[in-house]
């Protein structure tokens, strides 16, 4: 494996008192890769994007980034780190413009009296949809106005334009429908295609089989298996996720 | 055609209404009451007498657009008034009377914002509990007595000065009004505010510091009502307890009124702006037409019952 692979886990453990929600778990991703994250409700899934997203501290183990060793306070340290996470609640705010919500918190200005560069944010984000194919009426589109699919590809969207090099992503179509779904995993592609180092949390094997390169499962906080989708029957996996597979 | 209509459609007509209410009550005070009404120094003496609700209905904008509220602004003017008398009087120095009073409003506001960030308690009970202290402070500080404000300087700056043949209090109306707009609409500080109060989740993972954004509207609304205190001091020549007592109503109507959610997440500063023009000039008619104070703050009641319903009707149907 590479030395700078864009995310390596080494022997991630957390624990929230007496239990261990994860237990020294070990992964790398390498760019252009999409890693599935499997496993039955209360795994551990959440926390391990958690921990990696900063907004949980490991209680032991080490997070790589690029071949350096990081430590994050909490989420926006993480995020000034190129870590970007797309959350199934989407972290989204629904009475501005799409716009707005691509360049939240980063906001673009102009001039001597730094006002806020309308235009241009607008600009950039027709740019990055139309690059990853997320169909909306236009960035000046009030989000609320916009389907949760669109939504969703927007939340992906901005994630993509600040990341560098890895995107989180849990649970990112468990509130869509299937044409919606469909379209979402098309720009989590377009993603690895990009190069972008991908960790997915997914409930739905299909969708795994459909967009991943390989795929961890989780037990009840422990590693069961990381295995490439080309070497594992579906059999397998749900043996493993369930545990009658040791 | 149907994108046409779609769009007219689309259109948020509350965002307007005030507008329109605006133009209603001008045109029919204009018809029922039009030897005094239209007349310039009428109308002039309208914005004038709304000066003090105005700037403050500025700061109030901020503060319900984050989502919370800031009861403590009526007795906060009282305060900051008191302090600028009291500063004026002995240093007879209008920048450090002035400076004094602001600086208060701001402590004010830091205080509020302080319990609500770091002691994590509603908004409401906290400026509840601020308010009825500083109705006592105000009590407190002269003994009830009023203090005179004899300094010409500052009876100019902040009352009796004209500038090109208008009156300075226009001048500060504008100035409070073209600088909230400005921070609110093309600051990244107005977009982080809005975004605190449409999601404060979803404001706290994209790094935006929330905490830091609700003190500061706390402070602003503090210094807004300082400087309205500081407008009736140099309107009225002399400080008194009992200044801004029943100006929260009065602001939080206009704010709302103008179009400024009462949830969170949206914010209208010219519209605060009309509101508070819309409730002086009802005021103003119901003056000329002949009602005592009572009746005036009846209509009052009303106006503010319906534009609440309005405001949280709009949020239901989103
Ligand atoms: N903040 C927390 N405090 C205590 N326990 C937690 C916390 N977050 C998660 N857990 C526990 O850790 C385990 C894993 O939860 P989670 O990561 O949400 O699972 P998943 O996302 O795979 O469904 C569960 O048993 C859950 O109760
Ligand atoms: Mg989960």
């Amino acid at each position: 494996m590479s030395q700078s692979s864009p995310l390596a886990l080494r022997g991630i453990t957390k624990q929230f008192g007496a239990v261990a929600a994860i237990e020294r778990f070990d992964l790398e991703i390498e760019a252009g890769e999409i890693v599935a994250l499997v496993g039955d409700n209360g795994a551990g899934k959440s926390t391990l994007v958690k921990i990696i997203s900063g907004l949980y501290q490991p209680s032991s183990g080490e997070i790589v980034l690029n071949g350096k060793p990081v430590n994050f306070r909490d989420a926006s340290d993480a995020r000034a780190h190129g870590v970007e996470v797309v959350y199934q609640d989407l972290a989204l705010v629904d009475q501005q413009p799409v716009y707005m919500n691509m360049f939240l918190g980063r906001e673009l200005v102009k001039g001597p009296l730094r006002t806020l560069d309308r235009a241009r944010m607008a600009q950039e984000t027709q740019a990055l949809v139309t690059e990853l194919d997320v169909r909306i009426p236009s960035p000046r589109a009030q989000l609320s106005d916009l389907s949760g699919g669109q939504r969703q590809g927007i939340a992906i969207a901005r994630a993509t334009h600040w990341a560098s090099g890895l995107v989180l992503m849990d649970e990112p179509t468990a509130a869509l429908g299937v044409a919606e779904t469909a379209k979402v995993e098309e720009t989590i592609l377009r993603l690895k295609e990009r190069g972008a180092a991908v960790l997915v949390v997914s409930h739905n094997l299909e969708q795994v089989y459909r967009i991943a390169d390989r795929v961890v499962v989780l037990r009840r906080g422990k590693q069961i298996g990381t295995r490439s989708l080309a070497d594992v029957e579906k059999n397998e996996l749900v043996g493993m996720i369930t545990g009658l597979v040791q | 055609m149907t994108s046409a209509l779609d769009r007219l459609r689309a259109v948020n007509w509350r965002d307007y209404v005030v507008y329109f209410a605006f133009a209603l009550v001008f045109v029919y005070f204009a018809i029922t009451q039009s030897e005094y009404f239209l007349t310039t120094s009428n109308l002039t003496n309208v914005i004038i007498q709304a000066a003090p609700i105005t700037v403050m209905a500025v700061g109030t904008v901020f503060v319900l657009a984050t989502g919370e509220i800031d009861l403590s602004i009526g007795s906060t003017v009282a305060v900051a008034a008191l302090v600028t008398a009291k500063v004026l009087e002995s240093t007879e120095v209008w920048l450090l009377a002035a400076g004094a009073g602001i600086l208060t409003g701001l402590v004010i506001g830091l205080v509020n914002g302080l319990f609500v960030t770091v002691v994590r308690l509603p908004s409401f009970l906290v400026t509840l509990a601020t308010m009825g202290l500083l109705v006592g402070v105000a009590r407190q500080l002269t003994d009830l007595k009023s203090v005179p404000v004899l300094d010409d300087s500052f009876v100019w700056l902040f009352g009796g000065g004209e500038i090109i043949g208008i009156s300075i209090l226009v001048w500060w109306t504008a100035l409070v009004v073209f600088v909230g707009w400005h921070v609110l609409r093309q600051k990244r500080f107005g977009a982080h505010v809005l975004a605190v109060g449409n999601s404060p989740a979803a404001a706290q993972v994209t790094g935006i510091r929330v905490a830091r954004v609700r003190l500061a509207v706390f402070m602003i609304s503090g210094a807004t009502a300082a400087l309205a205190g500081i407008l009736y001091s140099g309107r009225l020549q002399g400080a008194r307890y009992t200044l801004g007592e029943s100006d929260m109503m009065s602001v939080l109507a206009a704010v709302i009124v103008g179009g400024t959610a009462l949830v969170g997440g949206k914010g209208a500063v010219v519209g605060a702006l009309a509101g508070s023009l819309l409730m002086a000039m009802i005021n103003n008619g119901l003056i000329l037409a002949g009602l005592n104070v009572s009746q005036q703050m009846i209509v009052r009641g009303v106006i503010i019952l319906i534009a609440v319903s309005l405001s949280l009707r709009a949020k239901k149907s989103n």
